[in-house]
């Protein structure tokens, strides 16, 4: 049971780094749509546009390696599997 | 043969004269969706940038005469969108904008004092009445004005008219207008720096 909390505990913080690093290293807050810049061709305005991506920040992180952290301590409650 | 001419000469001034220094009208609610105002307030961990593009209004200008420039533009609090869905979720509750409560922001120009002038373009300091969260405090704010003549069928070929651009950037106090006054004032700035980015239709 240890060893199983452990590993799971490892999963879902390389899971969560993985997310967070691949996802663009977003130093904000996490987002769910992203604004793209337009230029409207006959005004000349600039405007944005709202695209639907999952765009994790340091809120997703932390809350990540926060529960990794729960997992490795609540792996230390079961005794140590005899290998 | 006098009489003719004499009243063909009636018709034409009676035709023409309200049109020279009438101001035309231009409707703000683009079904393009270019319209659009950008909000941005300094936070801890990131600025909170947002945009709302509900806008809707009518503004009455003259290009020969912008000083004549008066109007009303209304922002739907309900467009305001930031990436976040929880900031947004907050942003659109009780304390910060209550949009069940409070729909719409509303811009009324009262009087123009234009400034410099390049081609069709010139500055102005629109001065009129800001109401947000029921609120309504008069500011002046300055404006870039862009008549294009003719280019509505640029934006939409079967019609014929003018467009009228308008840009402007100015800073707002939240407290100014209760939007959760004094409260938070240590994760969200007290100014909102808006930058509107606006295109009304004249259409014949």
């Amino acid at each position: 049971m240890r060893m199983g909390l452990h590993l799971s505990a490892l999963g879902v913080a390389l899971l969560t780094l993985a997310l967070w690093f691949f996802g663009g290293m977003n130093t904000g807050w996490t987002k769910t749509s992203v604004p793209v810049d337009k230029v409207d061709a006959v005004t000349g305005l600039t405007y944005q546009e709202w695209e639907h991506r999952f765009l994790p920040g340091l809120d997703f992180l932390g809350a990540g390696l926060i529960l990794a952290a729960v997992l490795v301590g609540a792996g230390f409650l079961f005794p140590r599997g005899k290998s | 043969m006098k009489n003719i001419v004499l009243q063909n000469l009636v018709f034409l001034l009676a035709t023409t004269v309200p049109l020279w220094g009438a101001p035309q009208s231009f409707d703000f609610k683009d079904p393009k969706g270019v319209n659009n105002v950008v909000f941005k307030l300094d936070a801890p961990l990131e600025s909170i940038n947002g945009t709302a593009s509900g806008i809707s209004g009518t503004v009455h200008y003259d290009p020969a005469a912008p000083a004549s420039l008066k109007g009303r533009i209304v922002l739907a609090t309900a467009s305001l969108h930031v990436g976040n869905p929880t900031m947004k979720e907050h942003m659109h509750g009780k304390d910060w904008m209550d949009v069940a409560q409070h729909p719409e922001i509303v811009f009324e120009a009262i009087s123009a004092r234009p400034g410099a002038a390049a081609g069709d373009t010139v500055t102005a300091d629109v001065t009129g009445k800001l109401t947000v969260k029921g609120l309504t405090k008069e500011m002046t704010i300055p404006v870039k004005l862009t008549y294009l003549k003719d280019r509505l069928k640029d934006r939409f070929p079967q019609k014929q008219g003018d467009l009228l651009v308008i840009r402007s950037t100015f800073k707002i106090k939240r407290s100014d207008f209760g939007i959760n006054a004094g409260k938070a004032e240590d994760k969200v700035a007290d100014e909102i720096e808006l930058n509107l980015s606006l295109a009304g239709m004249a259409p014949r």
